[in-house]
């Protein structure tokens, strides 16, 4: 703690500060409307002023236990009380507790007719009348510049005016005063010029055939305030004002990792899957399968017990949870658990401005731990480029500072450059995912891959996407000499290979049946050979032999003649 | 000031229909309200001589009655009868306006 903090400054001694009890109205006031002074609410017509009178009173009354007391120079305290009364403001309620006083003023010009001097006492009176009987703390005067049309003497009116905001001060009333814009001026007789301590306008513009309600602290003495245009919403709920500005780059991150729902997807992105509270941007052309991605992690989130809030801005609710339960992610038990809600809207029906308080009121009420939006690209219909990316960034910098995950999808057009959001949106996400369309072989196939991802490690490898019954699936895709290919391409790509395969089996095998052959065939003739050579051996073996029987048989006959003969016989044994 | 009702005697014996009932809404006794009293005190009597009431009301002492008759300015008279409702505010200085504004016919016309 810093010494700094113990400092108690100027302005928490002297302003006092009144809390109106409108949501966001009292953190763009930084705590509330100056206390115990006026405050003018300006703006033209329908516009809000008297709702945001009553509301102011009706918290008042039931939250800080201030009674009030609403003088209406337009509508009766009957049309009053109906018109609120759909808000789930009870006035009538209210009065009977002594918490509020309703006084219709009504002045018929008519009816009126001037003769010389007066003053406005008549008014002062009542008003003091009514806030001393039920010991009021908050006065609304709506709309008090309705005086202008019933009394002629100008002069005397604004003096007296001027007098009664004097007479509030002194009163110690915090007071809303309502005004209706006028041409170049705040109010159109110059309220503003009495009053002067704070002065809100509240305006409805209509861009694009949208009317969108915006509320700007105009001035606030004595105070800062948030300076910037904000938009504010009516609903049944009442008004809600939304400081929707950028909340600066100083969230709180996480390492938590969540899964995406789909167990390849976590592969590549170091198996773990995205971070807590981080934004994710799935874009693809048409039918690349973005819904899909973001139902699985929907059905991931849900599947974790956490709330997962999906706004829808194509399909509705039903519709979604039909398509998805074809690729086999069953949602309807989630919306039943109450875990997920699917907010299906047209974006045409609310300017962005109303979409994004919608949101932000949505997120804080359901209180999810995942959003998603698809797709974001519808939003572009009804802003321009830098109004889209001020929205968006600011809902993410909402969103990261709540520590919600934030999964957009966008549809990117064929024909443009994928790597290109239509807003430049790419940098305000931290894991990008690109669906690709592969066209190859007169087919379309889905790929995809992680274009980037802020801390982690991932894959920069193109994954073939599959939308199977039982969900999305992510295969290898086929990395040839040919490239890339998916689908049959890759199918038929591994055939052939296969066949390649077979056919140099073949052949190899082939030639080893003729080497083998032909080896088969030397070793016939080394046999013949062989068999050759034996018989050659044979032939001479026989010639030997008959050579030596003939030479025996020649010695026979030799000796048989000379025995005839009687020679002497050799001495054979010596 | 008297906070009554000031009849003056012969108006009582007249028919309702002919009988201005006007009450003056003053705040205190302040110079404009006892202008505004007086003026209308001369004016009824030259031209409403005993066919008119005035009522005086003042706000400080009953503030409540400021809201029955939509009171703002101060002095305020009002027309209650005859019908329909007028009002006058100012101090009544201006008898020519008065007139008009009550829709008197003058009496001695």
């Amino acid at each position: 703690m810093s010494k700094e903090n113990n400092i108690i400054r100027s302005s928490d001694i002297f302003l006092l500060k009144c809390q109106t009890g409108i949501r966001g109205m009292d953190d763009i006031t930084d705590g509330g409307i100056p206390g115990g002074r006026p405050t003018l609410v300006c703006g033209s017509a329908g516009c809000g002023k008297t709702l945001l009178a009553i509301e102011f009173l009706v918290h008042g009354a039931i939250k800080y236990d201030e009674p009030g007391v609403f003088m209406s120079f337009e509508e009766s305290s009957e049309e009053l009380a109906q018109n609120v009364a759909s808000l789930g403001f009870d006035l009538n309620e209210l009065v009977s507790a002594h918490k509020l006083i309703l006084d219709h003023v009504s002045i018929e010009p008519g009816e009126i007719e001037e003769t010389g001097e007066y003053d406005l006492e008549g008014l002062f009176i009542r008003l003091n009348h009514s806030i001393d009987s039920i010991g009021a703390k908050r006065v609304v005067l709506d709309t008090i510049e309705s005086l202008f049309g019933g009394l002629a003497n100008e002069s005397i009116l604004r003096a007296e005016l001027r007098r009664l905001f004097r007479w509030l001060k002194a009163k110690g009333v915090t007071a809303i005063i309502t005004g209706e814009r006028g041409e170049g001026t705040l109010t159109r007789h110059g309220l503003e010029e009495y009053v002067s301590d704070c002065v809100i306008l509240l305006d409805n513009r209509v861009e694009g055939q949208i009317t969108t309600r915006r509320l700007r602290i105009i001035k606030y003495r004595g105070s800062k305030h948030g300076t910037n245009e904000y938009p504010f919403l009516i609903d049944e709920m009442g008004i809600s004002v939304l400081p929707i500005t950028s909340l600066g780059l100083r969230h709180v991150v996480s390492s938590e990792r969540i899964s995406s729902g789909i167990s390849r997807l976590d592969t590549m992105m170091g198996g773990e899957g995205y971070y807590r509270g981080s934004s994710i941007l799935v874009s693809g052309t048409a039918g690349t399968g973005k819904t899909s991605i973001a139902a699985s992690f929907a059905d991931a989130a849900c599947n974790r017990g956490e709330r997962c809030l999906y706004f829808a801005f194509e399909e509705s609710p039903s519709q979604i949870i039909r398509n998805m339960l074809s690729i086999g992610i069953d949602l309807e038990p989630w919306i039943k658990q109450e875990l997920l809600d699917i907010y299906a809207v047209r974006p045409t029906i609310y300017g962005l401005e109303t979409h994004l308080v919608k949101m932000y009121k949505l997120v804080r009420e359901f209180k999810p731990k995942v959003v998603i939006i698809d797709p974001v690209t519808n939003l572009i219909a009804i802003g321009s480029d830098t109004e889209v990316k001020s929205m968006l960034s600011r809902l993410i910098d909402f969103l990261k500072s709540n520590q919600i995950t934030a999964f957009f999808t966008n549809l990117s057009h064929t024909g443009a450059a994928l790597e290109q959001t239509e807003f430049g949106i790419s940098s305000l996400m931290d894991t990008w995912l690109l669906l690709r369309d592969i066209e190859i072989g007169s087919e379309r196939n889905r790929g995809l891959y992680i274009l980037k991802s802020r801390g982690m490690a991932h894959s920069n490898q193109i994954r073939e996407f599959l939308l199977t019954d039982d969900g999305i699936d992510l295969v290898d895709v086929y990395l040839g000499p040919a490239g890339v290919l998916t689908g049959t391409a890759r199918i038929a790509q591994e055939i052939q290979e296969k066949a390649a395969q077979n056919l140099h089996k073949r052949e190899i095998e082939q030639k080893k049946r003729e080497i083998y052959r032909r080896r088969a065939a030397i070793k016939a003739r080394i046999a013949a050979l062989n068999s050759e050579f034996e018989e050659s051996q044979e032939d001479f073996d026989k010639l030997t032999q008959q050579e030596e029987a003939q030479e025996r048989t020649l010695a026979e006959e030799q000796a048989k003649i000379a025995h005839l003969r009687a020679a002497d016989k050799p001495n054979e044994n010596q | 000031m008297k906070n009554i009702a000031e009849r003056t005697g012969q108006g009582s014996e007249k028919s309702e229909a002919d009988v201005y009932v006007l009450r003056l809404y003053v705040a205190g006794q302040t110079p404009k309200s006892m202008v505004a009293f007086a003026n209308l005190k001369k004016l009824c009597e030259e031209h409403l001589a005993g066919k008119y009431e005035i009522e005086v009301i003042d706000l400080v002492k009953n503030p409540q009655l400021a809201r029955g008759d939509q009171i703002l300015a101060i002095p305020t008279l009002v027309r209650r009868l005859p019908q329909p409702l007028k009002k006058i505010i100012g101090d009544l200085s201006n008898s020519e306006r008065v007139l008009v504004g009550l829709d008197i016919r003058s009496l001695k016309e």
